[in-house]
């Protein structure tokens, strides 16, 4: 049965790391540095507004710890992609949720019977999302290692005494409270508690009254009372006299809150927190695919470095784009045999950054666990991605700024491993051609040694055709109107004259035009 | 309850959207004139009227008829109609000056404005009744008379009186007794108003002398929050009650409203009526016809704008122009051709709302829409030539116009040389008259005019401004072929004087 097999499995820990040494993985609230370069922080940003209360981004600035780990949250991530888990998971996060802001206000109060019913409202809340939450997967069977295990956890949990009989009581005392009436009686400045006995609803008569005049729907005078939470001194000496009318019930509520303090299971809110990371991820993406924009696991591996993938995009970017219902325009890529480097020129704003911003995010994004853009993709565990983008700050002092872009490389290239990646995006534009010519050589031949695959965007197109290591790619234009952008960046031979022809074309001054044009 | 005093079974929708081309037939046919002297300074008449008036094209034979069977009614006893009116108007401004009652949501204010108004509703509608009861049997009407029937049936002296003990029960003399629940956080809930079961033995002792234990404790004297606290109780508890009396009080207040409107249309002909009047000028019930068949012909027949803008007598014209679709008037400036076209399209409306007709006798049969196509000044933003200003609001009108309508042309097509002007003014037109649509056209255009004569269709009507041979005017139309100037030399005389023209 499938239930015990995953009762008799290894106990749960986390929803995120796998293995019996999930317990020791710290956190970091420091932002990897490669994040800026790549909008990953803008991507990230994204993802978690909104979620703010369960602290996501730590998830997001490290990598899984192995392979075994990326399998074993893409499993999750794949169950969760199922409406009806999903679903579930939100229905147990939302009374979650609930409880915390319960909890937070039950702090703030001090009468005793009122802190005593926030107490048994909070134990029979979280007893039926945990109880809830049991039954739908039960229901769902999920197939992920993870939510196996969670699901074997919880369910004994569930059946716990200590669980299952403080639920018992607090819906019970809940009942008797709901089910006391009592009369009011208020004249200046003198209020009477009695117990309430039958008298007629005021507002029946008034409305027989006067019925020879109504005319179906009409404007609502109801007043909306929103009391923030908490007795004041009135409804508390009320409470107090509604106790004389009821002793049994209240004393047995002040015996239960006495014993019940505490009721909370620490795995059950480590995953409440955890699972988010899924969700918000999950939730991230579900605009651009109702843009019919693709997203997919992607393969994995952490010694073949033939990557590839098929219409992808940079998810910041689309991000803006679907705001400002502009399209997304997608991309491919593949390195094959001993390619390692895409080495992308072209025009100006034609998607060479984007381009370059995209291969680095789905990298990461696929070493976090999680769906890529793109329809399919072989992607490369990598232990480091390293990113030099071209910073906007002060180029007066040309001298300073190619110092600073040479150490920042010399950085990267010290730190690199022969499973890192890295980016590069037009280094050296504010020296000399000559220079850049130079560098560019010395540093692609770095990069060659140390065998790392990555991407660079540069304008220097003879780097394009470096040695058999590199593939040149170039951002296109329209071919019928070439001052349309594409954004397409295409695996071709970078000629650097492509462009310039073509706008030649349009204004007519090419050889062929001119020589008609001119006649004789 | 119902009062229906505008259509048989229903009452005056005063929400309907107006025609799209309503601000063009206002200001072409000087409509505002008119509707300020129905209006004698009451906005609301003056709003109904312009409804009424621009609206009409829908109301069918029956409608005009039993309009005109309560403005017999309303002509023979105006008094009657304007203290109904004044009635109305009177519930109506009592409820406007306790708006600030209602402009908190506080339920303990909206109760107490709500008792309020309903007091002096329940007064208001006690004044109705006694003058129902004045005038049994004098209203022919069937608008009126179910009105005076529907207020002596609903609104006996022993339902008033009961309604008011009611609202008195409802100013809490005793205090307000509340049933409550518990709430999620043990905070009182559900708070509602209850009667007390045995009001003989009055409230206070069916509190202290239950059986049951009670508590009474009491609010300091300068506990103010406590004070308030208390008070959003007792709020919570009146919450349903003050609604349901609120919307008691929208109710009724619609019901005053509602015969407001059905009365002010009539208040605004009587008031019309008695300014003609004063003018010597008449007024007539008209004869309505179905469109297409009928006479159409009337004696005497003025435009009420002008006459009452003038505040004198003015001329008359008596015409017959039964079978005629297409009346083109030529023929002196200033010689009262615009006046006409002007009486032509106010008669119209006057007729198809179930007004009076400012006439001496009136036949007419009804369109299903009135257009304007007037001669205008310079379109100012420059975007348009000015034919091409004429032709596009020619294309919004077909756009809409439909067989059976009736356009009213005023020197249309003049603003290119005559002979394309009477060209594009033939082919309209003729088109028009083919559809089935009158057509009235004051022109200029002698070639148009003429060449339409020349085609001797029997279903056109040639009117003249009279001009005696001293040169004198009459401001009268007769019937006569076009001729080929229009006297612009006796206007430019009359202007720059007789040595001018020598």
């Amino acid at each position: 049965m499938n239930d015990a097999t995953t009762l008799d499995a290894a106990p749960f820990v986390s929803i995120l790391f796998a293995g019996q040494d999930a317990d020791t993985v710290g956190e970091t609230s420091q932002m990897p540095e490669c994040f800026h370069d790549l909008n990953l922080d803008q991507i990230v940003t994204a993802i978690t507004t909104g979620k703010e209360d369960y602290r996501l981004a730590p998830f997001f600035y490290a990598t899984a710890r192995s392979l075994d780990e990326v399998a074993y949250r893409q499993e999750v991530m794949q169950d969760l992609e199922r409406h009806e888990l999903m679903a579930a998971i939100g229905v147990f996060a939302s009374s979650m949720k609930a409880l915390r802001d319960q909890l937070t206000q039950r702090e703030k109060l001090h009468y005793r019977y009122e802190r005593e019913r926030w107490l048994i409202g909070a134990i029979s809340l979280y007893g039926a999302a945990v109880e809830r939450l049991v039954q739908d997967l039960h229901r769902e069977r999920p197939r992920s290692r993870g939510l196996c295990a969670w699901m074997g956890y919880l369910t004994q949990y569930v059946r716990s005494d200590g669980f299952a009989q403080r639920l018992s009581a607090a819906r019970s005392l809940i009942d008797a409270l709901s089910a006391i009436r009592y009369g009011l009686h208020i004249n200046g400045r003198a209020i009477t508690v009695r117990a309430c006995e039958g008298e007629v609803d005021a507002s029946e008569a008034i409305e027989k009254t006067f019925a020879k005049f109504s005319q179906g729907v009409s404007k609502t005078y109801l007043a909306h009372f929103s009391r923030g939470p908490g007795l004041d001194h009135i409804d508390a000496q009320i409470l107090e006299r509604v106790a004389l009318l009821q002793p049994e019930v209240f004393l047995e509520l002040e015996t239960f809150g006495q014993e019940n303090e505490q009721f909370q299971d620490e795995t059950v809110n480590r995953f409440d927190r955890e699972i988010q990371f899924y969700v918000a991820y999950l939730n991230h993406i579900d605009r651009f695919r109702a843009r019919y924009l693709p997203f997919c696991y992607p393969r994995l591996s952490d010694t073949d470095k033939e990557v590839a993938s098929l219409e992808s995009f940079d998810l910041a970017l689309a991000n803006r784009l679907i705001r400002d219902n502009a399209r997304v325009i997608c991309n491919d890529f593949s390195l094959s045999d001993v390619e390692r480097l895409l080495v992308v020129s072209g025009p100006n704003q034609g998607g060479k950054t984007t381009f370059a911003r995209m291969f680095g995010q789905m990298h990461w994004l696929a070493a976090l666990g999680c769906a890529v853009p793109g329809k399919e993709a072989n992607l490369f565990f990598f232990d480091r991605l390293l990113t030099h983008f071209e910073k906007e700050e002060d180029i007066s002092n040309l001298r300073g700024k190619l110092k600073d872009d040479l150490v920042r490389i010399h950085h990267i290239l010290d730190q690199a491993t022969d499973r890192s990646i890295v980016i590069i995006n037009e280094i050296f534009a504010s020296t000399t051609l000559d220079d850049a010519m130079f560098l560019g050589k010395k540093i692609m031949s770095r990069l060659s040694q140390l065998d790392v695959i990555g991407v660079c965007v540069t304008f220097l197109t003879d780097l394009a055709s470096y040695g058999d290591m590199t593939v040149s790619m170039t951002s296109t234009l329209d071919p019928k109107d070439p001052t349309i952008r594409t954004f397409k960046v295409e695996r071709r031979l970078a000629d650097g004259l492509a462009y310039a022809l073509a706008i030649a074309e349009k204004y007519r001054v090419t050889y062929d035009w001119l020589v008609r044009r001119i006649g004789i | 309850m119902k009062a229906y005093l505008m259509h048989p079974a229903k009452n005056f929708d005063a929400d309907q959207d107006l025609p799209g081309h309503e601000a063009t037939l206002r200001k072409d046919l000087e409509l505002d004139v008119l509707l300020k002297i129905m209006a004698d300074d009451d906005d609301f008449v003056l709003d109904i009227a312009r409804r009424v008036l621009l609206l009409c094209f829908t109301n069918d034979i029956e409608t005009i008829r039993y309009r005109h069977d309560v403005l017999w009614d309303s002509l023979k006893h105006p008094d009657v109609v304007r203290q109904m009116y004044t009635l109305t108007v009177e519930a109506i401004e009592g409820r406007k000056r306790c708006y600030w009652s209602f402009s908190s949501d506080q339920p303990s204010s909206i109760l107490h404005g709500s008792v309020e108004v309903l007091q002096l509703f329940v007064s208001v509608l006690q004044k109705m009744r006694v003058v129902a009861d004045a005038c049994i049997g004098q209203f022919g009407s069937r608008g009126l008379g179910n009105i005076f029937a529907m207020l002596r049936a609903e609104f006996s002296d022993d339902y008033l009186s009961g309604v008011q003990a009611h609202l008195k029960e409802l100013k809490f003399r005793h205090g307000v007794l509340l049933s409550a629940q518990l709430g999620s956080g043990n905070e009182g809930t559900h708070f509602m108003l209850r009667r007390p079961k045995d009001r003989s033995h009055g409230l206070l002792k069916r509190v202290f002398g239950s059986p049951s234990p009670s508590y009474t404790f009491r609010l300091h004297e300068r506990d103010m929050a406590g004070a308030q606290a208390v008070g959003q109780m007792r709020n919570r508890g009146i919450n349903r009650v003050a609604n349901a009396l609120a919307q008691s009080m929208d109710h009724i207040m619609a019901f005053f409203q509602m015969l407001r409107t059905e009365l002010a249309f009539y208040v605004g002909c009587l008031n019309l009526e008695s300014r003609l009047e004063a003018l010597g000028r008449p007024v007539t019930l008209p004869d309505v016809s179905d469109a297409g068949i009928g006479p159409r012909h009337f004696s005497d027949l003025y435009d009420p704008c002008l006459a009452l803008s003038l505040g004198r007598d003015i001329v008359g014209n008596t015409l017959n122009t039964d079978k005629k679709h297409a009346v083109i008037i030529t023929g002196a400036n200033q010689g009262g051709k615009s006046s006409f076209l002007r009486s032509v399209g106010i008669a119209q409306l006057m007729m198809q709302s179930g007004m009076f007709v400012a006439a001496g006798t009136y036949a007419g049969a009804l369109c299903n829409a009135l257009y304007t196509h007037y001669k205008r000044e310079e379109d100012a933003t420059m975007k348009h030539g000015k034919l091409d200003e004429e032709l596009g609001r020619l294309s919004d009108i077909a756009k809409e116009i439909a067989p059976d309508a009736m356009v009213l042309f005023n020197e249309s097509f003049a603003s290119t040389n005559e002979m394309e002007g009477a060209e594009i003014a033939r082919q309209i037109t003729t088109a028009l008259l083919d559809r089935r649509i009158v057509v009235y056209f004051v022109t200029h255009l002698y070639t148009f005019a003429h060449g339409l004569m020349e085609c001797g269709r029997e279903d056109a009507l040639f009117l003249r401004a009279e001009r005696l041979d001293d040169g004198t005017r009459t401001f009268r139309l007769v019937e006569g072929a076009p001729l080929e100037t229009s006297y612009g030399h006796d206007l430019y005389q009359e202007v720059f004087g007789k040595r001018a023209g020598t």
